[in-house]
């Protein structure tokens, strides 16, 4: 299965949750902790944290497109 | 998740379709839950934002559009039997029913309570709320040039509508019954200085004054005066959705009381704004209305549910967009003995603050910070520091002035 992410930047609210849950994919920009996106066809092994990630983020910033 | 547990548990019943409900909904099925997942909300539309309603919805950035916490699609994907428009009148714990407002009754194995708070109102006149899509749109339409608010409450929603309201050119009266707005949530010297940015902005924040009705062109002061304005936003805190549980036998203190593990009895969890829970992290009950607390404690109370028996022990996060200040805390902040500054400077309104209860790190609160700054601490207090190890390892200079 591929999973496909986008963030939606102006929605993030820089809570970090992304980037506890799934450093390998996600990052923070320095100045204004807005989301930067690491890696959009992560790996397998990556999916369910990236899955919560996109659960609990607060902005609901995240989109997942599964394919 | 245990067979048991799967095998009993067909009908899960959600009551409450905002981000708690939606997450709840959403986690069980990707931890295999098949049953039917019965999705109840009393506002008509599909799950939506509330964080905006404040911010870009007010001020005119966003339209509503950009609030679906869910496309159409995911939603389907999620095959839920979702009844919007529609409140629980009561719950029957023995027959294992939640009684609907338009008479129907869902019966379920497994039940999640997650109806939220509604805003507390004051009395005499009508006056604006803030909580829904609906009250957003209505208070948007009354600000402006030649426009006055009163706001009456200076928490973080009235601090982020009166800054709004003053950005928008609308004349603000900002109404606050304490000497110092927020200090019992982040302490006075933070305080203060939010207090400074109200005034810096043009809004006439009046501490020490409290309102005791809402009257015909303003509203009616604690010394008996009249604060006039056009339009009136009451933000004086919320109550938890909780009288249709009266007469469940479930315990209600405010909020629905539940344990460790979100559990309010036997197959009922709460999550969410009306969730009183016991955080073993801090080692207290509480009851969080911050949107990151709404996802992660519905993705917990479904988890525990289907039997994962996990304790729910987050570092609750939030966030205050105000003026051009980006505020965000981690932490269980309020109760704190000592706040600390530990980057930067309050008058530049650009520092990192930390908090302490007891003997413990128990809180951060950074305005125009990075993030990197501020995650150590977030770290720390996830791991239970003491308060003088975490000053020591991540603020040496601090702790010498100490």
């Amino acid at each position: 299965m591929n999973l496909k992410v986008e963030v939606d930047v102006p929605k993030c609210v820089a809570s970090g949750q992304c980037v506890m849950l799934a450093p390998e994919v996600f990052d923070q920009r320095d100045d204004d902790g807005m989301v930067i996106l690491l890696d959009d066809t992560p790996p397998a092994e990556l999916h369910d944290a990236v899955r919560e990630s996109a659960t609990v983020c607060p902005a609901a910033a995240i989109r997942l497109a599964e394919s | 998740m245990s067979a048991s547990s799967a095998d009993t548990l067909r009908r899960v019943v959600i009551v409450g379709a905002s981000a708690a409900g939606l997450t709840a909904a959403e986690t069980l099925r990707r931890s295999g839950h098949t049953g039917t997942i019965t999705l109840i909300g009393d506002e008509p539309a599909a799950p939506y934002d509330r964080p905006p309603l404040s911010k870009e919805i007010l001020n005119g950035a966003w339209g509503p559009d950009r609030l679906p916490l869910r496309t159409e699609a995911d939603l389907d994907a999620l095959g839920l039997d979702t009844r919007y428009g529609r409140t629980a009148a009561s719950l029957d714990r023995v027959a294992r029913t939640v009684l609907l407002s338009d008479g129907t009754e869902v019966p379920y194995d497994g039940l999640i309570v997650a109806t939220g708070v509604r805003p507390r109102r004051l009395p005499g006149a009508p006056a604006h709320t803030l909580r829904t899509l609906d009250d957003a749109l209505a208070l948007k339409g009354r600000l402006g040039p030649g426009r006055s608010l009163a706001v009456v409450g200076a928490g973080f929603l009235g601090a982020e509508a009166a800054a709004v309201a003053a950005d928008l050119g609308t004349r603000v009266t900002l109404l606050e019954p304490a000497s110092v707005p927020l200090a019992h949530a982040i302490g006075e010297d933070i305080g203060r200085v939010l207090a400074q940015a109200h005034l810096d902005h043009g809004v006439a924040l009046r501490t020490g004054t409290g309102v005791t009705e809402v009257v015909s062109g303003g509203v009616r002061l604690d010394d008996g005066s009249v604060a006039e304005a056009d339009t009136v936003l009451v933000a004086i805190g919320s109550r938890p959705n909780t009288e249709w549980l009266t007469g469940s036998g479930l315990t209600l203190d405010d909020g629905l009381v539940c344990d460790e593990f979100c559990a309010a009895a036997p197959g009922v969890y709460g999550a969410g704004d009306v969730a009183r829970w016991h955080n073993p992290l801090f080692g207290t009950s509480m009851r969080v209305e911050h949107r990151t607390n709404a996802a992660e404690q519905g993705m917990a109370a479904a988890r525990n549910l289907l039997g994962a028996r996990q304790p729910f022990a987050p570092v609750p996060y939030f966030w205050s967009d105000q003026y051009d200040m980006k505020i965000r805390a981690y932490g269980y902040l309020r109760g704190h003995d000592e706040v600390r500054v530990v980057e930067g400077s309050l008058t530049d309104r650009k520092f990192l603050a930390v908090y302490r209860t007891g003997e413990r790190l128990s809180g951060v609160l950074a305005i125009g910070m990075p993030p990197k700054s501020i995650r150590p601490w977030q770290r720390s207090i996830a791991a239970g520091a003491p308060w003088g190890g975490a000053l020591s390892a991540l603020a040496p200079s601090a702790e010498a002035t100490a």
